[in-house]
């Protein structure tokens, strides 16, 4: 045979090889045909073919991984198994920038299905290979390394720490900098992951300069990114005052107000969480987003929105109005308490409903004044009728309570106390009477409007054990009125009238 | 004799008498001694009671003068205690008076001043009204940007369909699709493809094709904005925002053609050619000797800068030969 034709054998095996590599890519794009090519053995086929002397097939093998791996975590396993990782680890340091995004593209796709598979990525080496991957100059490498170092560090703080401890950090916030907007996304998304852990793992990012970058880029038009911009910073407020106390030093308020109104819903999720995190820590971070207006468009994002995405708007509402008394009244001023009994109504889900009742609580308990407001809401019916409900989980009917017993030890608005006297089981009952026997003492037209509205009646009608706090406040109240009138509203009065009657003997 | 023996009868009698009263003594004399004893045991306790009542009583005497003295003192100490109690508590008092008012005072100014409570809450509210307001005319702003933006698409994207089917144009003979007889008025799209300019597709209509927004046709200068386009035909002079640079490999397109006249003009009108120079022949000469005239007043510098423009008149007098 001439060189040409044994050549010519090599040609065609190489465009047989090429050709398997590109459809299994191909195939591997979607999701049906995926078990049947992990059937067919396809794992053991692209192995030996990521070690191929073609570069391209090299690539696209890689690339077939990646998709396959991708998928699920079978399949991710079956990678790990097989040992390609440190092989792919060992090329990324050498290879030229498609082989490197293709192999970050599979640690990727291996590390994002649990715990486990990343410590095996990390224990190939794969940590220090990506982070020498975010040196290079290919944005499109960085930002496939940089996604799979956050998937890595996603899962848990050691993990994070692992990251962290390879030098990924000051890449990353150098990454923040770069023009390209999905490089930016990806190493927002990236230090969010990292920090979201612990304190520490948030002051490495911190002390690598990331919150000033971040807070440039709030302003940005593209949601995606201002929606990675504001959960990195509310992960790196959530723990400490200091750090919280940093964020906002770098003056995002004022501005981060307005991305409230931005269309994508998920941006304007995570500038409520970055408010509910900075709010949490001491009444005067509260103070600062109260003064810039924050707590108006707060509620209003309330209004707009439904379902899970109003529960860190309605945290933040409690957490503001629980630090102290003025701001709860600054609450109420913005017209939170409607707002939250709309809430409150309107959704269906327990966790939903417990942090509602959570708010409503923490605004009604300070003062007289608060707890008017809750009540004119005709919040207390329906909270006793949340704390009466069978069907309502524990944690929900344990903040009822909790709620109602803090607004009733300092409601004074007697026309909001009254359906409580009817349905109220006798521990909510004995606040109730409490209250009333506060007030009657002191004020004549309450005292009719008592008698009038059928509440003496309804106090008559309880029946105390001598001698406990209940019946005292009922013969508090009692003494407020005159005895012909106690006795005429006393249960059975009518019989006993007619018994006088049966007895009478005209004279 | 007698008076012997009287003397012994008696002395019997005194011997017996002497034992008599010995024997009787001494039986008396323990109750005699005890007797005697006696007497003088109270008489001594009389004299020593006597003394001691003697004694008591100058005792009594010293310890009424010295607790009387010691009372003296000791209430002349606590009068002034009492003084000195009844000055503090009428201090205290009045400094109790002071402080009360000055914390009422205090309280009420600095830490739960009302009035600033108030005006924080309005402030409050008033903030939050304006920042409803600003968000308000922001998101109206947004959303008035992105319709605009959309409506710029559509309209790019209308015209560029009515660039593409301009062949769909109503002709005199024969109405286009878009031109029906059984309607009313024309359809806008043939409106649009009235307003179309047609350009031939040249080798750089692909590129145009690819970026259109961008990179407009190779003949039109500049993409203008939104009525107009590279295609339309009556927007030429709408300013861009980026300048766009000739496509390289065009053929350079013609100005303005001149009248036929002129060209023929041109070709046939004879330049005056004349053997004379439009300078002296002897111009050489004369540069020469003004040359060696200046040569002889000024330096080498002087005339080494002579002697180099010196150079372009050879040329310059070469170019009519």
């Amino acid at each position: 045979m001439s060189q040409r034709q044994i050549i010519q054998v090599f040609e065609q095996y190489q465009k047989a090889r090429m050709q398997f590599v590109q459809t299994v890519a191909d195939l591997a794009s979607r999701p049906q045909n995926i078990e049947i090519l992990h059937n067919a053995g396809v794992m053991s086929m692209l192995r030996p073919l990521m070690l191929d002397v073609v570069p391209s097939i090299q690539q696209t093998a890689a690339l077939a991984l990646g998709r396959l791996a991708d998928h699920s975590d079978d399949l991710a396993e079956a990678v790990v198994k097989e040992d390609i990782l440190p092989q792919l680890v060992h090329s990324l340091s050498l290879q030229n920038r498609f082989y490197k995004k293709a192999a970050a593209f599979v640690l990727r796709a291996v590390a994002k299905h649990s715990p486990e598979l990343s410590q095996s990525v990390v224990a190939s080496g794969g940590v220090d290979a990506l982070v020498l991957c975010l040196e290079e100059f290919d944005p499109g490498v960085k930002e496939a390394a940089a996604w799979a170092l956050g998937y890595i560090a996603r899962h848990n703080a050691l993990l994070a720490q692992s990251v962290v401890d390879a030098g990924a950090v000051p890449l990353l916030v150098m990454c923040l900098l770069e023009p390209e907007l999905a490089l930016k996304r990806i190493a927002a998304s990236t230090l969010s992951d990292i920090s979201k852990h612990t304190p520490e793992l948030a002051q490495t990012v911190v002390d690598n300069g990331a919150i000033a970058h971040l807070a440039q880029m709030i302003l940005n038009p593209d949601a995606k990114l201002k929606r990675q911009v504001f959960s990195a910073l509310s992960q790196i407020s959530k723990h400490s005052v200091s750090l919280a106390e940093l964020v906002i030093e770098a003056e995002i308020f004022p501005a981060a107000v307005a991305c409230l109104r931005d269309p994508d819903e998920y941006v304007k999720k995570n500038v409520t969480t970055l408010m509910r995190e900075v709010v949490q820590h001491t009444p005067e971070l509260s103070q600062v987003i109260v003064n810039c207006g924050g707590m108006a468009a707060v509620i209003d994002y309330l209004g707009n929105c439904s379902g899970n995405l109003r529960l860190p708007g309605i945290m933040m509402l409690g957490y503001v109005a629980a630090h102290s008394e003025n701001l709860a009244m600054a609450v109420i001023l913005s017209k939170g308490v409607p707002q939250l009994a709309l809430c409150l109504s309107e959704e269906s889900d327990h966790t939903m409903k417990a942090a509602t009742v959570w708010s409503i609580g923490q605004i009604g308990h300070h003062t007289p004044e608060h707890a008017k407001a809750v009540a004119t809401a005709n919040l207390l019916p329906k909270l006793l009728e949340l704390y009466m409900d069978a069907s309502s989980s524990e944690d929900l009917q344990a903040k009822c309570k909790k709620a109602l017993k803090s607004i009733l030890q300092k409601c004074t608005y007697l026309p909001g106390l009254e359906p409580l006297l009817y349905d109220a089981p006798s521990n909510i009952l004995k606040h109730v009477v409490c209250q009333f026997s506060k007030v009657l003492p002191h004020d004549s037209k309450a005292r009719r409007l008592f008698v009038t509205s059928g509440g003496l009646k309804k106090v008559q009608e309880i029946q105390a054990e001598p001698g406990s706090p209940l019946q005292e406040h009922i013969n508090a109240i009692n003494s407020c009125f005159p005895e012909e009138i106690v006795r005429y509203y006393s249960p059975g009065y009518s019989e006993v009238l007619l018994e006088r009657l049966e007895n009478y003997q005209p004279a | 004799m007698a008076e012997l023996l009287q003397i012994k009868s008696q002395v019997k009698e005194f011997q017996q008498e002497y034992v008599d009263k010995n024997s009787y003594a001494e039986e008396n004399r323990q109750k005699e001694n005890q007797a005697a004893t006696r007497i003088q045991s109270w008489f001594r306790a009389c004299k020593v009671r006597a003394y001691l009542s003697h004694l008591h009583k100058q005792a009594v005497i010293i310890q009424k003068i010295w607790r009387g003295f010691t009372a003296r003192a000791r209430f002349r100490q606590m009068v002034k205690a009492a003084y000195f109690i009844m000055k503090m508590n009428f201090y205290e008092e009045m400094a109790v008076r002071i402080q009360r008012r000055w914390r009422g005072f205090f309280v009420r100014k600095y830490i739960h001043n009302f009035y600033a409570r108030k005006s924080y809450l309005e402030g409050v509210s008033q903030k939050n009204e304006l920042v409803r307001q600003e968000l308000d005319e922001l998101e109206e702003l947004q959303k008035r940007e992105r319709d605009c933006l959309e409506m710029v698409k559509e309209q790019t994207a209308k015209v560029y369909q009515a660039y593409r089917l301009h062949h769909l144009l109503s002709t005199k003979q024969c109405p286009g699709v878009f031109n029906s007889p059984f309607r009313p008025a024309p359809h806008e799209m043939e409106q649009l493809l009235r307003q179309v300019k047609y350009q031939a597709p040249t080798r750089l209509a692909h590129r145009g094709r690819s970026c259109l927004l961008g990179m407009p046709g190779p003949a039109a200068p500049s993409f203008p904005g939104t009525p107009g386009s590279p295609w339309i035909k009556n927007t030429r002079t709408c300013s861009s925002s980026r300048p766009i640079l000739h496509p390289i490999a065009c053929k350079k397109e013609q100005s303005q053609f001149r009248e036929p006249g002129e060209v023929w003009e041109q070709h046939l009108h004879c330049p005056d050619l004349t053997l004379r120079l439009q300078t002296s022949h002897t111009h050489l000469e004369e540069a020469q000797k003004q040359l060696r005239q200046q040569e002889g007043t000024g330096s080498m510098l002087h005339h080494l800068s002579h002697s180099r423009s010196s150079f372009t008149h050879p040329a310059y007098a070469k170019s009519f030969r």
